[in-house]
């Protein structure tokens, strides 16, 4: 699918590693790609701004507590209260919750170790704007990569989650049964805000958009913001 | 004026490292534990004589960075 008009940012700090993933992916699709460094502090006319995935920082003292304060994150918090779209994969999610851009925290995995593998992925919301190329229980298979990404979210703001529709992933087997590999809450792998332009996940579809990669259902994902039907 | 920022899991929220470190004293049989909870500790070195400003200052400074309050308590000392 090509798709010119489609302006997207992704933000690199210190410590990001999945930027040129994130921009080949993108530009696969047809979008128009500029990686932007965390010091500038304006963000003008784009489509969607990505948060991409790495160590920012190092993850010292937590992950993404630090990025939260770099010069563009003031241009990504107003960007993202004015309805734009703005995606965060794995460390850009744990930014997004340390920003309270998106509700929750980020604990070690329950297993404490680092898990880096395929894993299969259940499509629980897709009225949005970045699932809506899959349908609901859409079963998908993708790589997750990371060693804090045990969602939390107590009970009550957990029961708002499910009502509002916001919980748009959850771990799973390949038959869509319950696996957790880190212990989140309701095995969440993925969840927007309540206003759905802000979308957070820790699996990684830019790693999954060729087969010959082992997976390409990142794909339908990575196309769910393109502006074409 | 040295202040010192103990930060820890909130009662209630599971604890993996904590866990995982009393799995490892069970293990070595030291049957007595019940429970261990891991945190960590921030010690800070701050240009300021007065001890209720320095503790206010230490407050916002956890408020805003030094503790996730979603998940974490912070308590602190001033030494």
């Amino acid at each position: 699918m090509k798709n010119k008009s489609l302006k997207v940012a992704v933000i690199v700090f210190p410590g990001t590693n999945c930027e040129y993933d994130t921009k080949y992916a993108f530009e696969k699709i047809g979008a128009d790609v500029q990686l932007i460094w965390h010091q500038k502090e304006e963000l003008v006319k784009f489509d969607l701004v990505v948060l991409p995935g790495g160590f920012s920082y190092g993850d010292y003292l937590r992950s993404g507590a630090i990025s939260k304060f770099s010069p563009i994150m003031k241009s990504v918090i107003d960007y993202a209260n004015s309805g734009g779209n703005v995606l965060g994969i794995c460390n850009g999610f744990q930014i997004l919750l340390e920003t309270n851009l998106l509700p929750g925290a980020m604990k070690k995995n329950q297993n404490v170790h680092f898990v880096s593998k395929y894993h299969h992925l259940k499509v629980v919301n897709n009225d949005n704007s970045f699932l809506n190329k899959l349908e609901k229980d859409d079963i998908i298979n993708i790589p997750i990569a990371h060693g804090e990404g045990n969602y939390y979210l107590d009970s009550e703001n957990l029961q708002k989650l499910i009502e509002n529709e916001q919980i748009l992933l959850t771990y799973c087997d390949k038959n869509g049964k319950n696996l957790n590999p880190n212990g989140s809450v309701n095995a969440i792998a993925g969840i927007c805000n309540v206003n759905k332009n802000v979308f957070g996940l820790m699996p990684h579809p830019e790693r999954a958009i060729e087969d010959i990669l082992g997976s390409s259902d990142g794909k339908a994902m990575i196309e769910g913001f393109s502006k074409s039907a | 004026m040295k202040i010192i920022v103990n930060i820890q899991l909130k009662n209630g929220v599971l604890d993996p490292q904590g866990k995982a470190v009393h799995h490892a004293l069970s293990s070595l049989h030291f049957d007595e534990v019940s429970d261990v909870r891991v945190g960590k500790q921030i010690i800070l070195e701050i240009d300021e004589d007065d001890k209720d400003k320095a503790k206010q200052k230490a407050i916002k400074m956890c408020e805003e960075l030094l503790a996730n309050t979603v998940i974490e308590d912070y308590s602190i000392e001033i030494v």
